[in-house]
């Protein structure tokens, strides 16, 4: 197959920069010695890397080197933080809000602490993802420990209102945590003016390798301690045992400097693609977007294509667009996404919504060819589709008689 | 996941695409599934009233590609068949003609509901009786 693929799901994972690879090769076999070991010059040479790449990522987030600790990536991140949390807390409360919006990696966990004791809200988002700061506010009790409000959303790329959250954090006296996987390195993100105590972020969503993520965790006021979560050697100030891994977070360092240097033009560049794109797609008729529009990053859009279903729609132009759908139909239960259903989007506007994240290395000529491809495939499907036909016919869809499946 | 050749050809090249006029007697209509569940199929099938044999069917699927592969692969089966026989296509036969993965065992299943809603419709229609055929779905 000697079609060009386009790639348009740079939210699942973006391709690894050539600079950060590069910047990470002597550290496979010329640097191979292990950071903690401290009577070498392997040692050195790769504890030096160490410390350069923290610097790197602390610089892009604007916090102190000694606040970032490295793990394997995000989902790991949100373990530590919210089990660590928990764990160190406990005794002063048993209470964790949440949002329903968040990533699996933080409900799933909140879902096992609460088999551990832990009780659990799960507060729901408005109609454009944003989290109402009324709701939240009446959800903390004297016992809540702990907030973690995601910053910016994997499937809408919503922004939440970090700062707002922050103070009513730093109101009431709770520790926030904040899942910014999705945000960090696309968009400015400081912890520190927000109010945020505890930040999961990963390298592969930035353009450095897979399998290296961080958390931050504040060190003055507050000074927060999580527990660890992996016994051992007591790496990373005891908070994340385990042998670094040296040539990727040196990639981790490479592509948080890339970052934070070319942020701006990437954002231009990016969100003046997207939004063409959005207007070019808005013209099908029955289409909408799904989230705040406003308050969004500035590479993602989410769009539901009415009376057609995500996945056989994907299915018209995968073999040349690689996007993501809001239609799970891969289970027997057929779950719409979770994210999209928490806003209030019906089940079936959900079930036909797909996910366009665009990255650093999408050119206007992929832009052009997904407007293309995209529009063809609706048409297609809506042709396929009885229910686009009952649509056109004037017939009400929400009255139809639909058998039990 | 990878779908089949099958399946693929028929997600690329549907048969049998189209509407047919449910509002004449020798026309059966079964329509299946719901919007909220990803899956809506509408299953049409015209019968020879001299011969009692299928003599055209066409669908429109809303649905993931082998919802659409499997309802194609149904109208392709049902014409030529009397109702009787058209009322043996098992599931199981959809799952193995298209190689369907387990996850996707649900559209066959669909595609079964919708041959059996279009033949009931038909019979419902020319007073044929329908209760044995209730009962078994």
């Amino acid at each position: 197959m000697n079609q060009r693929l386009i790639y348009l799901d740079n939210n699942a994972t973006t391709p690894c920069d050539p600079r950060v690879v590069e910047a990470m090769l002597p550290y496979f076999y010329e640097h191979p010695g292990n950071a903690a070991s401290r009577n070498h010059p392997f040692g050195w040479v790769a504890e030096e890397a160490v410390d350069y790449a923290r610097e790197q990522i602390a610089q892009l987030i604007n916090v102190d080197p000694k606040e970032v600790i490295f793990t394997s990536g995000a989902t790991e991140s949100d373990n530590l933080a919210i089990k660590g949390v928990f764990e160190m807390y406990k005794r002063k409360g048993n209470h964790i809000i949440t949002v329903k919006t968040e990533h699996k990696a933080v409900l799933d966990t909140c879902d096992h602490l609460e088999k551990e004791g832990a009780e659990v809200t799960y507060l729901k988002v408005q109609e454009d993802g944003i989290l109402n700061l009324a709701e939240l506010e009446a959800a903390i009790r004297p016992t809540t420990i702990l907030i973690s409000v995601m910053w910016a959303n994997n499937e809408t790329g919503v922004i939440q209102p970090m700062k707002e959250i922050g103070d009513i954090c730093a109101k009431h006296g709770i520790l926030l945590f904040s899942d910014a996987t999705q945000a960090v390195g696309k968009i400015p993100v400081d912890p520190k003016a927000c109010g945020v105590h505890l930040m999961a972020f990963t390298s592969h969503k930035m353009y450095g390798p897979k399998g290296v993520g961080a958390l931050y965790v504040s060190r003055k006021n507050p000074r927060v301690k999580v527990t660890a979560q992996m016994d051992g050697g007591g790496h990373e100030r005891g908070m994340r045992s385990g042998t670094l891994n040296v040539p990727g977070i040196v990639g981790f360092g490479k592509a948080a400097e890339l970052a934070r240097l070319e942020m701006a033009q990437d954002t231009e560049r990016l969100s003046n693609l997207r939004n063409h794109l959005q207007q070019e797609l808005l013209k099908l008729e029955e289409t909408i977007v799904n989230g705040n529009e406003a308050h969004r990053m500035p590479h993602v859009t989410n769009i539901s294509f009415k009376h057609v279903e995500g996945e056989g729609l994907m299915m018209t132009f995968n073999q040349t667009i690689a996007v993501s759908s809001g239609s799970a139909c891969t289970s027997a239960s057929l779950e719409p996404s979770y994210v999209l259903v928490s806003m209030g989007l019906g089940d079936e506007l959900a079930h036909s919504s797909i996910r366009l994240s665009l990255g650093r290395f999408t050119t206007d000529q992929d832009i052009e060819e997904a407007i293309q491809l995209i529009g063809t495939g609706v048409n297609h499907m809506r042709e396929l589709s009885p229910i686009w036909e009952m649509y056109k016919e004037g017939i009400d869809i929400s009255s139809v008689q639909w058998s039990e499946h | 996941m990878a779908y089949s050749a099958k399946v693929l050809e028929h997600f690329k090249s549907p048969k049998n695409v189209g509407t047919l006029d449910k509002s004449k007697k020798n026309v059966g209509t079964g329509l299946v599934g719901a919007p909220e569940c990803g899956d809506v199929m509408r299953l049409q099938i015209e019968v020879d009233e001299a011969t009692g044999v299928i003599s055209d069917a066409k669908f429109k699927t809303f649905g993931c590609g082998s919802a659409i592969a499997s309802s194609s692969l149904a109208t392709e089966w049902l014409i030529g068949k009397s109702l009787d026989e058209a009322g043996t296509i098992d599931n199981m036969d959809i799952v193995e003609e298209l190689a369907l993965p387990p996850v996707k065992i649900h559209c066959s299943v669909l595609a079964e509901d919708a041959i059996k809603s279009a033949i009931l419709d038909y019979k419902k229609k020319n007073g044929i009786n329908v209760e044995a055929l209730s009962a078994a779905h």
